[in-house]
């Protein structure tokens, strides 16, 4: 591709190999752990679900179980399928007795170990084949359809109750919507488990649970058979349970996951040990079921400057883009994120955002980019809150931005209004209309102001990336060198969940979904 | 038609009246107002009276509905203009406002210095299950806000940002640990009231650890009014527009009017 912004690619490469090394030596420590939640989601996948009457979820309760026996380092996967072996029972017939007080899976005398891992094998096979038919399913939906050319206009609901966010979802997919995301409650990031079942009651956002997400599913899929559009549903699997998370939005379908362990560490002060482990799982199973993932580096810029760290943003870009691949992401799925951030005071802002956003375009041609609205500098002036969404949409719509989160012009008043979503929609449709080809129609001046700030940006992010490498990452996040928050390797939330890995540990999905869609 | 509800009222007295408040169009005492609502009807003729008839019941004379549109089959969005037939007495109103004298970075550095003769502590955090980190970094972060310096700048300041999701118990621990003279509580996420229940149990605790007469507490967030935060039983409270400098000259202020007494 020729570059507007006349791009060193060179300098490009070299960061890019240079943030590949650091994801690499990351994954060295990565790969010899596990985790409750990445255990956790290996039994879901092996089909344990519910919970007991307490509403404790069987997988916890499972996991609980081996863990405080000390059997953990082996994988649940193990104690499950030698219970299967020997009890002839089903996973969830297992779980319940385990739950019930009548069976000590890491007691019962261990198996032959091939049998064992053959029994794991048979299930989970049996698990990656609906994975794969849904991933078929919505192939088979965008080749009826067709998929949309332009950016996905992607929208929130949050009303706390599924069923409230049906109704605005369905109201939203007909206004124009292409991605529906619904926000989690607060404080869900930060339960080490997942509820289960249908849930009305949240605050600021609706628990994800997997009968919840199975809801929205099938009325997103109603409203797209009405609407003859595939209607793509996202969820947030970043927190202390992303590959549990990811495992539920495999089974039901989900499209888009936002998951990135970098902002867990930041924003909500997630162990950084525990949380690289669990992303490489949730990252796999995103990837095998043909999930889009999004990362956070957009909120870099809430509590740093877009402007001053405009570099940070682009070196997590290409940190995040190699986890991906070691995980098996293609690169149509990778969602990578940025934001128009910038203090709309600011001279010239509007062409620092354009360099930014066509850079960010040019080094990851195929990443379908995540685009965030404004947010820190909307004041509640609601009518220059338009404006400020209306340049924010003309520059997605120049510089081919993929995954357009709508900006609201109630942004920091409210949860958004139906009619604040339809004014949202109103504007981003008429600006990618009128300015459809505009992108293609110009070019950069040579060593002019934009130019000359893509150069300086990239130029930044390598330096930034030789120091991470030199660090290592986790020391990079010690030094606050991220959004300017600083996080101790050992602190946080969720490090008890950390376990290493003994000789035999077994995970039957890493193979089976390693292979992507072979 | 009554006479309040009068097409062709045209003439009204032009002069500004303090007794006698409306909002103002282009004409004094016009009573000019805008607003948009939706309402659950189908976009009809029927839903455009619904919503002239709902306009008037509001106080507006001569509703106009400038614009209609179906936002789906059951929802339509409504754009109106009217003339309100209420005014308000504004000699009579008394507000609750922060009333310190707000002064800047260095001039709060040199008030701490001959006032108190000491750096302050101030920790800051968004309580609870509040995620939200905006308003308490715009305060605190030394960057600060719209061109206003954060409070980890103030040499006489010490400032600890402990960010989100902070348990009030967490909160009040750090407070002791550090001997803070001032607490920061920022309130983003408002849905259902959680914030009051929040802001009302951190109170109760620093009540119960005989706290709450030692510290000057704030709270702050895009729906905290002053109002609010005294009547649940904080010093003060900071809404919208409120910046590092407005928190830090009331904090530095009330230490030092502590001190005297």
């Amino acid at each position: 591709m020729e570059s507007k912004l006349n791009l060193d690619f060179k300098t490009a490469e070299h960061a890019r190999q240079t943030a590949k090394r650091i994801a690499e030596t990351t994954h060295g420590f990565i790969e010899k752990h596990t985790s409750v939640t990445v255990e956790r989601a290996i039994l879901r996948l092996l089909g344990v679900d519910g919970a007991d009457e307490m509403g404790i979820p069987y997988p916890n309760i499972i996991v609980d179980h081996i863990k405080d026996k000390g059997g953990l380092t082996t994988g649940a996967a193990v104690y499950l399928g030698n219970a299967i072996l020997q009890k002839k029972m089903t996973a969830q017939e297992i779980a319940e007795m385990v739950a019930k007080g009548g069976l000590d899976l890491v007691a019962l005398p261990m198996g032959n170990m091939f049998e064992i891992k053959n029994t794991i094998s048979t299930i989970a096979k049996k698990t990656v084949e609906r994975i794969k038919s849904n991933r078929e399913q919505r192939d088979k939906y965008l080749e009826k359809y067709g998929d949309k050319k332009g950016p996905y206009l992607y929208v929130i609901v949050a009303t706390g109750n599924i069923y409230e966010d049906i109704t605005q979802a369905v109201a939203a997919a007909k206004q124009g919507a292409d991605v529906i995301a619904v926000i989690r409650t607060t404080g869900q990031s930060l339960l080490d488990y997942v509820p289960f079942g249908a849930t009305t009651e949240g605050f600021g956002g609706t628990y994800a649970t997997q009968e919840n997400f199975r809801l929205m599913r099938k009325a997103l899929d109603d409203a797209g058979a009405e609407l003859g559009r595939y209607i793509r549903l996202c969820n947030y699997c970043s927190g202390l349970c992303m590959p549990e998370i990811a495992a539920m939005g495999a089974l039901e379908r989900l499209d888009v996951m936002l998951n990135d362990a970098l902002y867990g560490i930041l924003f909500r002060d997630i162990n950084m040990q525990r949380t690289m482990v669990d992303q490489y799982f949730s990252r796999m199973i995103n990837g095998f079921a043909g999930v889009i993932i999004n990362t956070g580096e957009d909120n870099y810029l809430t509590t740093d400057d877009a402007y001053e760290s405009a570099h940070t943003v682009l070196a997590s870009q290409f940190i995040n883009e190699q986890f991906a691949v070691i995980a098996g992401l293609k690169e149509e799925q990778m969602g990578l994120g940025h934001a128009f951030e910038m203090e709309p005071t600011m001279k010239n802002g509007f062409l620092y955002e354009l360099a930014q956003a066509q850079m960010a375009r040019e080094i990851f041609p195929k990443a379908p980019l995540k685009y965030m609205p404004p947010t820190k500098f909307m004041t509640g002036n609601i009518f220059r809150g338009h404006v400020q969404d209306a340049l924010f949409n003309m520059v997605t719509i120049m510089t081919g931005q993929k995954i357009h989160l709508l900006g609201m012009l109630t942004e920091a008043i409210h949860t958004p209004f139906m009619s604040d979503r339809y004014l949202a929609i109103e504007n981003a449709a008429y600006i990618f209309n009128n300015m459809e080809d505009l992108g293609e129609e110009i070019s950069f001046k040579k060593g002019g102001i934009i130019e000359k700030r893509a150069d300086e940006v990239l130029r930044e992010a390598d330096r930034m990336l030789e120091e991470i490498e030199h660090l290592g990452l986790f020391k990079t996040l010690e030094m606050g060198k991220f959004a300017g928050v600083k996080r101790p390797v050992n602190g946080g939330k969720g490090l008890d969940g950390l376990v290493e890995k003994d000789k035999n540990y077994f995970n039957p999905f890493e193979e089976l979904m390693l292979g992507g869609t072979k | 038609m009554s006479g309040l509800y009068s097409m062709d009222k045209k003439e009204f007295d032009k002069t500004l009246d303090l007794t006698k408040i409306k909002p103002y169009g282009d004409t004094m005492n016009d009573g000019k107002v805008q607003l948009s609502f939706t309402l659950p009807l189908p976009n009809d003729p029927k839903a455009e009276e619904a919503a002239k008839q709902l306009a008037k019941k509001m106080g507006f004379e001569e509703p106009n509905v400038a614009y209609a549109k179906a936002l789906d089959k059951e929802f339509t969005f409504f754009v109106v203009y009217g003339n309100t037939v209420h005014s308000v007495d504004v000699t009579n109103i008394k507000v609750h406002v922060v009333e310190t004298e707000v002064m800047d970075m260095h001039q709060t550095n040199d008030f701490i210095k001959e006032n108190i003769g000491r750096k302050i502590v101030i920790i800051g955090a968004s309580t609870g299950t509040d995620a939200h980190t905006v308003g308490i970094d715009a305060i605190m972060n030394m960057k600060g806000y719209a061109g206003h310096y954060g409070l980890e700048r103030y040499e006489m300041i010490e400032a600890y940002n402990l960010g989100s999701q902070v348990a009030n118990e967490d909160f009040i621990a750090k407070a002791k640990e550090l001997k803070a003279d001032v607490l920061l509580v920022s309130q983003t996420v408002t849905q259902k009231n959680v914030h009051i229940q929040n802001l009302t149990e951190l109170v109760e605790l620093l009540e119960a650890e005989g706290l709450r007469e030692k510290v000057i507490l704030v709270a702050g967030g895009p729906r905290i009014s002053h109002e609010l935060a005294k009547e649940l039983g904080y010093d003060a409270g900071f809404g919208p527009g409120k910046y590092a400098d407005d928190v830090a000259s009331f904090a530095v202020t009330e230490i030092a009017k502590k001190m005297k007494k």
